[in-house]
Order: structure tokens, then sequence, then C-alpha cells
């Protein structure tokens, strides 16, 4: 079971920014402006430690997230797509004239479950 | 009265040492009005070597800027002041293209306040003296306050001018040059300001550097040239920039947003008066701007015993709000900046909704007519749950807010307080004991009082917890931008006498 997942139209993207860019990871964001929303950057740009929960990994990306936020976010699951768009952040997919973007829902009981357990 | 959208050349320019400058890789993006989705122009896709060009200028430009009197860096200043204001509606106009908010907003807010805070850092640093203590009958200790050197700024494209304008004057004031990227999504307002402005100072204390973040933001961020990078934006790019930052041993501020507050006592309802009536149009003010503002007044609280009766208020207000054509002077709410941003708010009601919030008023996203069906519309929306839930912790960055009760004074604190962030809070309430103390139990650098979304030059402005730190505006501001040169001067003739 997986709490997040990503589309088969952003997976073409991140398999296009890991060929220009090598081995990348996620980021989620908070805050303002183009906050809220997913950001990928090439593995070791950005330093992670403990605080960093990894959620999983998809298309062989590990994606994280602050625990802070995570506290309010472990009960939802979520899907990384793609859409049109301009962000302003250091995120690698910007210049394609494309974000990734997050779509959410409520983890089931059964995924509740299992990741309780964990 | 409507406007119509202002006319732009093909494409524009770097502004690098006095001049506009291509892009070395001549490589440009194409930059559209949310209004439509039409193309307003080309903008330079800046790489590395520009903004190296830039930063070499404004490194070449430090000395002699830096020794330039007060008296007429203030001159200059003003005079930044007198061209914006001499063209305010040409300003408003493109602004407003660029960002999809209505022109009221920009003819009546944005254009006007940019105009303030330049004049405001000029008269700051004519006003202000450095200090000088006599430690002890033979030993002086003077402080003079001396400029970083090259400032690195990183805008948002909420408000495209004022940002610029919140972030210059005061390094400039200060004897600093700059090199500023705007954000990609709103390059033009800044661009407009520089053809105004080209001559007024001397080549290199000012530039601007076009592109996307990840090829143009990050070199100035990382610049181990510059002396300062001040952000506005959200945690993870604030992250990395302090990292960069580190490397560079730089000081750094960021303003992060926050997921504010607004909070109304039930004595808001002892009366229905005009006091009444400004605190309804307090809570829609989250409406304001689109949503697109760091201090979004995104969380309406409500005492529980007034709950209803005030929510009906607020609710009619904001079905009243008129959302259309934002260059017709009657619409109060425009378009989102940007595709990604109107995609992110809908994702945000799909989440609301199963996390079981009600809505209120509005929830999808409102389809106009003619080119503006093109453009990127959200109705102003109100959604009733409760502050566990995902859309009372996020910012949504849109014209949205999350509606909960509260019964006592310690629980309303207890939500106010239960966020990762702190930029801003609303507190509304006749209770002279309420008006002091909530503001100063609530965990954030902006407590609005009776009032809300106002941005004074003359009040700092900035975040607790996880919205950054520093301040902007205020005369406090210079600090942020200086550093202090302690002169330890002895008038003793005679030896420590050690050796």
């Amino acid at each position: 079971m997986e709490r997040v997942t990503i589309t088969k139209e952003a997976a073409e993207i991140v398999k296009q920014l890991q060929l220009k860019h090598g081995d990348l990871i996620f980021h989620q964001s908070g805050g303002c402006c183009d906050g809220s929303a997913p950001m990928i950057f090439e593995k070791g740009d950005m330093y992670l430690d403990a605080s960093d929960i990894l959620l999983g990994k998809i298309e062989g990306v590990p994606f994280y997230m602050n625990q802070d936020q995570f506290e309010y976010w472990k009960h939802t699951h979520l899907t990384v797509d793609i859409t049109k768009g301009r962000g302003a952040s250091f995120s690698l997919e910007i210049p394609l004239g494309l974000r990734f973007l997050i779509h959410s829902r409520l983890l089931t009981e059964e995924e509740a479950t299992f990741f309780k357990t964990k | 009265m409507s406007y119509s959208k202002p006319k732009f050349k093909e494409k524009y320019s770097n502004f690098i040492n006095g001049k506009f400058v291509a892009p070395i890789g001549g490589e440009y993006f194409e930059n559209t009005s949310p209004i439509d989705n039409s193309l307003i122009a080309k903008y330079p896709r800046s790489q590395k070597e520009d903004v190296e060009l830039a930063v070499d200028a404004a490194n070449a430009a430090k000395e002699a800027w830096g020794n330039t009197s007060a008296t007429e860096r203030a001159k200059l200043l003003n005079k930044v002041a007198d061209i914006i204001e001499a063209n305010l509606e040409e300003f408003a106009l493109v602004e407003t293209c660029d960002n999809g908010k209505p022109i009221r907003e920009t003819l009546n807010a944005d254009i006007p306040l940019c105009v303030d805070h330049w004049r405001y850092f000029a008269a700051c640093i004519r006003a202000e003296e450095g200090s000088a203590t006599e430690l002890d009958e033979m030993t002086l200790s003077m402080n003079i306050k001396e400029p970083l050197g090259v400032v690195g700024q990183i805008i948002p494209w909420n408000f495209p001018l004022l940002m610029l304008s919140w972030k210059m004057p005061p390094a400039l004031a200060t004897g600093n040059c700059v090199v500023l990227k705007p954000a990609e999504q709103t390059p033009s307002s800044a661009t407009l300001l520089m053809e105004k402005i080209a001559d007024v100072f001397p080549p290199g204390v000012v530039n601007i550097i076009h592109g996307f973040g990840p090829e143009a933001g990050k070199p100035l961020a990382s610049s181990s040239k510059v002396d300062k990078v001040a952000f506005t934006g959200e945690t993870t790019t604030g992250q990395l920039i302090m990292q960069y930052a580190s490397k560079n041993l730089n000081p750094v501020t960021m303003e992060l947003g926050g997921k504010s507050p607004n909070i109304f006592f039930n004595s808001v309802m002892d009366h229905d008066d005009a006091f009444l009536d400004k605190a309804i149009e307090g809570a829609v003010l989250f409406a304001f701007n689109q949503g697109e503002v760091c201090t979004c007044p995104s969380r309406i609280l409500v005492q529980e015993d007034i709950y209803d009766k005030f929510m009906e208020r607020v609710i009619a207000r904001t079905n009243g709000i008129i959302q259309d054509n934002p260059y017709d002077i009657n619409t109060m709410v425009g378009a989102q900046a940007s595709n990604d941003q109107y995609e992110k708010i809908q994702s945000y009601f799909k989440i609301g909704k199963e996390e079981g919030a009600k809505v209120l008023a509005g929830g999808e996203a409102n389809k106009l007519s003619g080119n503006l069906a093109n453009g990127f519309y959200i109705k102003p929306t109100l959604l009733e749950g409760h502050n566990k839930m995902r859309v009372f912790q996020e910012e949504i960055f849109g014209p949205v807010a999350c509606v909960t009760k509260f019964k006592d004074e310690a629980e309303a604190l207890e939500i106010a307080n239960d966020t990762l962030y702190g930029l801003g809070a609303g507190v509304w309430t006749r209770d002279a004991h309420q008006l002091y103390q909530i503001p100063r139990a609530i965990k954030a650098g902006r407590v609005w009082v009776n009032c809300y979304h106002a941005y004074p030059a003359h009040a700092p402005f900035g975040g607790y917890k996880k919205s950054g730190f520093g301040r902007e505006n205020h005369l406090m501001m210079m600090n942020h931008y200086r550093q202090t040169k302690n002169m330890l001067i002895s008038y003793d003739k005679n030896k420590l006498g050690f050796f």
C-alpha cells in the first residue's frame, strides 16, 4: 500500500527530468505563493534530515514532507499530477511550462489501519 | 467604466548596468495574462551567465553608491515615487493585465502604496542618525551604519510592483545595489518601471533579471558575490535559499506565508451599526486580491452564540461579490494568477469536501463568457469545518476562507495558534480587554485589531514560526540591509602598560 502515487502524465515528466538531471527528490512545500505544491530537485540539492518524512517513492524518486506538515496530512493519500503552469520556485519542471500538483483523498480504512500498524 | 488590455512590445530585455540587455543565450519565454490566457510578451529566459553579468554590474557600482550622500539617495528615491505617481494608470493597467487582479485594486491600492513606500524610505534615510557613546572620559564608541553591498531580491507574483517597492527602496536608501528577479508569472510592471526610471540611478545600482527559478533564481540566491538575499515565497524554496546563504555566510530574510485566523467575538453583534458592517467586510476580505495574499484571512473564527446570525451576513456579502472582467472598475474579484494556482485551488475544494467541509458559498470555478472563458476564475468560497482539516491548515492562495466556531477566549486562541504559520491575524471585538489581550496571545507578527489588510509603510510586517523572519516596511527594515561599523576611539595619550 502506498501513501503517494503518480499519474502517467506526471511520470513521463519525471522520466524526462531524470534524463537531464540524474537522481531527483520530491519535497512538498508549504506556505504562500507557489507553496502547497510538490517540488522536484536534484538529489543532494536540499538538505534533508530526520525531520523530513519519506512518504514513498514514485518513479524511483523519493517523496519527502516536513514532519510538522505531515502531522496535518497523514490521513490523506496523495497523487502527484502535472498541469500547465508557471511556478516561481526552483522546481526543475518549471522551464517546461509545467507544474507538479497534488490531488488528495482520504486514506481508506484499510490503508489507515495499514499505516497505523506499520 | 472599463479599461482594456494595454499595448506591449513583442519582447523585453533584462535591465543590467543601466541598459536593456538581451539574454546571452538568446532564449525567451512567453508571458500570458490570466484574465483571458492571451499572450502579453516575451521575456528573457536568463541563465547563470546573465545573473553574473547583473551581479558584477552591481558589485562595480556598490562603492560609489554606498558613498553617495543620503540626501542624493533620498532625492532619487523620491524621483522614482514621482514617476510612478505620474504614470499611475499605466502601471495599474499593466499590473492588472499581468496578474489578473481587478483594476480598482491596482488603481487605488497597489500602485498608490508603491509610491508611498518609495517616499517613506526616502524620508527615513534623511531623518536617521547613527549613535555615539562616551564609554569613559577617554573612549568614544561610534556606531556607523554601512551598506551590505549587493542585495539579491526574489519577489512573488501576487503584488508584483508592490513587492518590488517593499524590497527595493530600503535596500537602495541604505546604499546597497540591487539585483532583483521578478516572478516569471508577472515580469511586466518591473520592466515598465525600468523603462521609466532607466536614467534615475547610476548604472549598476538597480538591475532586473527575468527568468525561471531553477535557471535564474537559484544562481542569484547562491551567488558568492551577493551579500544578502531577501525572499518572499514558500517554505521549501525558503529552506533552499537559507542553505545557499549558509555556504556564503550571508544574512537572509524570509517571508513565507501563513494561514491567518480572523477572530470575531460576540460583542461585534451587540449593535447593528457601522462597526458591525465593517466587521462583516473584514471577514469577506479573504477574497481580496483573489485570496492571493500571504496574510489572507483564510480562517474565520466566530464565537458560537453569534455564529448563525453573523455568518448569514457574511455569506450574503460573499455572494454579493462582483467577479467579472478585471478591467471593469466595478469588478471586485478577478482571475487567479496562473493555471496551476487555479488547478491547485480546485484540488483543495475536492479534499475539503472529502474531509467533510460544508460549502457555504462558491466552492467551484467560475466560467465567465467570451474571452474570459479562457481565464482562471474561482468563485469566492466559504467552507465550514474544523481546524484539523487540511483546508484549515494549508495555504490555498485562493479566494477561500474556512469557517469554524469557538466557545470562549481560550478556545479562540487554541484554534488561532494551532497552525504552522504566524504571519497575520485579525481580532474583532468591542471589548476593551480583548482588544489588547487576545492580540498579545496570538503567535503572529501582525495582528490587525478591528481592521484587516492594511499595509502602511510605517508598520513592520513579518512572520513568526514557519512564516519566516525579518521584517519588511518600517524604518527597522533598513537594518536588514546594513551592518554596523563600530569605531572605538581612544583619546588617551598614555599606553596600556602591558608591554
